[in-house]
């Protein structure tokens, strides 16, 4: 052996190079790329923290110009350039709150029947078919509510409702009128809508957590399918679908192009939903590119970093509600 | 016997009763989609012909087309693709792959999925004040950079899933035989994910042709053809958000015309990136 070796020593002490080579080749490639998609997860985070960094600093002229009355201030006034945010901020708080509270029983109830009730066939067409509501773009469901929904409800329902709560306190002054079709509610009830997908499907996944046994004990007790859903599926499943509700009203709270058709764009704080209000992201929209002066422009990124904080956290509430489900379900 | 018998009768009643309301609200939810699809193909239809897409934007009050809205929205989506997917990719691999256990792909994972649900008009004042400010002028290229801040995180949490979902025996087999790390992901692992990561482009491109707001004021919008990065280019769903709010009838027309092409190019895509795959994602 030994002697073998020595006699092909100059033709394997190549090959043994050539190999040592390939091996430092791969080794520096395999480097590269991996630093190069480590840098690429590490930009999403720089996206992230680049997005806060860049809207405190065009908001800083107005932050530190009105200070924390910004917040609490109604008034919006380009010409005496003296800006507040408390229009925009409680005109998204309303409308994403009323959209939750429309969404919620209605996205449940969707998984529910999704769950327990649709013929197995059908599953999957209708889940699809309401997922299609989420892949809308929310530009579409602006002109539709602009021009087709605001106009019925203006001729039927809000006349309708104004003049049965008419004489009835605290809802007379919710719901006064003229009927404009465009408004609070109006926003709130399309919000409403392209919220259901989100809240259905995180809600249809939870829902498919839960063990079969625990529910097949509940029927083995006598349950009926309502009993077994309301007592041990959705407390099981609580967390998750908080985490699901919590998601839609995030995305409430951002949506834009939807409801700067039909909000009406005005800046007062009115205890009417049918009257025509603003929300944050609205707001934006309508006014940034027509924004002359520093502290105009400022103000509305003001805006926009107020609606980024109060995103965020809802956003992380919610995926660190439904991380602690993931794990449950694969632990 | 009759209280045990009326009590049972109770929970039986109440159980039809709520679970006729989870059919109802099945109901709701496929009328609203009916309602929404209805409206538009009974509006749009009535302006679709070929001169929408062989004709510039009119002016108010003249008939025209919508060519160069839907030129601009195809460029801006096309380099926001070639911008976004690669960074997307390779965000994705990483965790997947090289860092599937560390820490930094947890945090990575989080803050990924808030930007998936980030309003994007929030990505649009990004973008002002990181190119249009600084270059003191909207141009399409800003546009298209808002865009690729929307396609990164759909394709980086469809790659991860869907590289977490091949194997660990073929990435061994790969090793096995003497493949490095990289070889082993380029050849192995992407070409058995490769479906899912197609369904995550198309995924991401189905989301950003809609988008509105991220537009607004980085890319502006133009009347006219242009085919200078540099310099506002329209597209389609902001030029339906002006025509559609204008008081002029054929602006209007233009803009239901315009949703009934995105919106069915949108779901078109979204539909058949889902039977790529036929996993829901």
């Amino acid at each position: 052996m030994t002697l073998v070796a020595t006699a092909n020593s100059s033709s394997e002490g190549r090959a043994l190079r050539e190999r040592e080579a390939t091996v430092r080749r791969f080794a520096l490639t395999d480097l590269i790329f991996r630093s190069v998609a480590k840098g690429s997860a590490i930009l999403v985070l720089l996206i992230l923290s680049g997005v806060a960094v860049s809207l405190v600093v065009g908001a800083w002229p107005a932050l530190s110009k009105f200070g924390p009355a910004f917040i609490g201030t109604e008034s919006w006034n380009p010409v005496t350039e003296n800006f507040g945010a408390l229009a925009p901020i409680y005109g998204t708080v309303v409308t994403s709150a009323i959209a939750i509270l429309i969404a919620v029983p209605i996205g449940i109830g969707i998984a529910i029947f999704l769950t327990e009730l649709c013929p197995r066939p059908l599953r999957r067409p209708i889940a699809i078919a309401v997922e299609l509501l989420a892949g809308i773009p929310s530009i579409i469901y602006g002109i539709w509510g602009l021009f087709v929904f605001a106009p019925f409800l203006q001729r039927t329902v809000q006349p309708f409702v104004i003049s049965v709560f008419h004489d009835v306190p605290v809802l007379n002054s919710l719901f006064a009128g003229p009927p404009y079709g465009i408004g609070m509610l109006t926003s709130a009830l399309i919000l409403a809508i392209m919220v259901l997908p989100f809240i259905t499907s995180i809600t249809k996944d939870v829902f498919d957590t839960v063990p079969a046994v625990l529910k097949e004990s509940a029927y083995g007790v006598g349950c009926t399918t309502w009993e077994v859903m309301r007592r041990i599926v959705i407390p099981y499943t609580r967390v998750g679908i908080m985490g699901g509700v919590m998601l839609g009203l995030g995305r409430a709270l951002g949506e834009t192009m939807a409801v700067t058709f039909v909000i009406g764009n005005a800046h007062r704080v009115s205890a009417s939903l049918f009257a025509p209000g603003t929300t944050i992201s609205a707001t934006i929209a309508n006014e940034f590119t027509e924004a002359d002066g520093e502290i105009y422009t400022s103000s509305l990124i003001a805006l926009g970093l107020i609606l980024f904080v109060m995103t965020f956290i809802i956003l992380a509430a919610a995926r660190y509600m439904l991380m602690r489900i993931e794990r449950r379900a694969g632990a | 016997m009759s209280a045990a018998s009326s009590l049972y009768s109770r929970r039986k009643a109440r159980n039809s009763v709520m679970m006729t309301l989870c059919v109802v609200a099945a109901g709701i939810g496929l009328a609203w989609l009916a309602l929404i699809l209805g409206a538009l193909l009974w509006k749009g239809l009535a302006g679709l012909n070929l001169a929408v897409f062989t004709e510039m934007t009119p002016p108010p009050g003249e008939a025209g087309g919508l060519l160069n809205a839907i030129a601009g929205s195809v460029a801006m989506t096309v380099i926001a693709v070639v911008v976004g997917t690669p960074v997307g990719i390779l965000a994705g691999t990483y965790m997947a792959e090289y860092g599937r256990f560390s820490k930094i792909t947890v945090v990575v994972r989080f803050i990924n999925d808030i930007l998936l649900s980030a309003p994007s008009i929030i990505i649009g004042l990004f973008i002002y004040e990181l190119m249009v400010r600084p270059m003191g002028h909207f141009s399409a290229l800003a546009g298209a950079v808002a865009l690729a801040m929307l396609v990164i995180p759909v394709v980086v949490r469809t790659t991860e899933d869907m590289l977490n979902l091949v194997p660990n025996a073929l990435r061994e087999a790969g090793t096995a035989i003497g493949a490095p790390r990289w070889i082993v992901i380029r050849s192995v692992a992407y070409r058995a994910a490769l479906s899912g990561i197609v369904t995550g482009i198309l995924l991401a491109v189905a989301r950003i042709s809609g988008e509105t707001a991220p537009l607004l004021f980085t890319a502006l919008n133009n009347q006219f053809w242009s085919g200078n990065l540099n310099a506002p280019m329209a597209s389609l769903p902001v030029t339906i958000f002006q025509f559609a709010l204008s008081p002029y009838e054929e602006w209007q027309q233009l803009a239901w015309t315009g949703a009934l092409i995105i919106t069915f190019t949108v779901l078109g895509l979204s539909i058949f990136a889902r039977s790529l795959t036929g996993r829901r994602i």
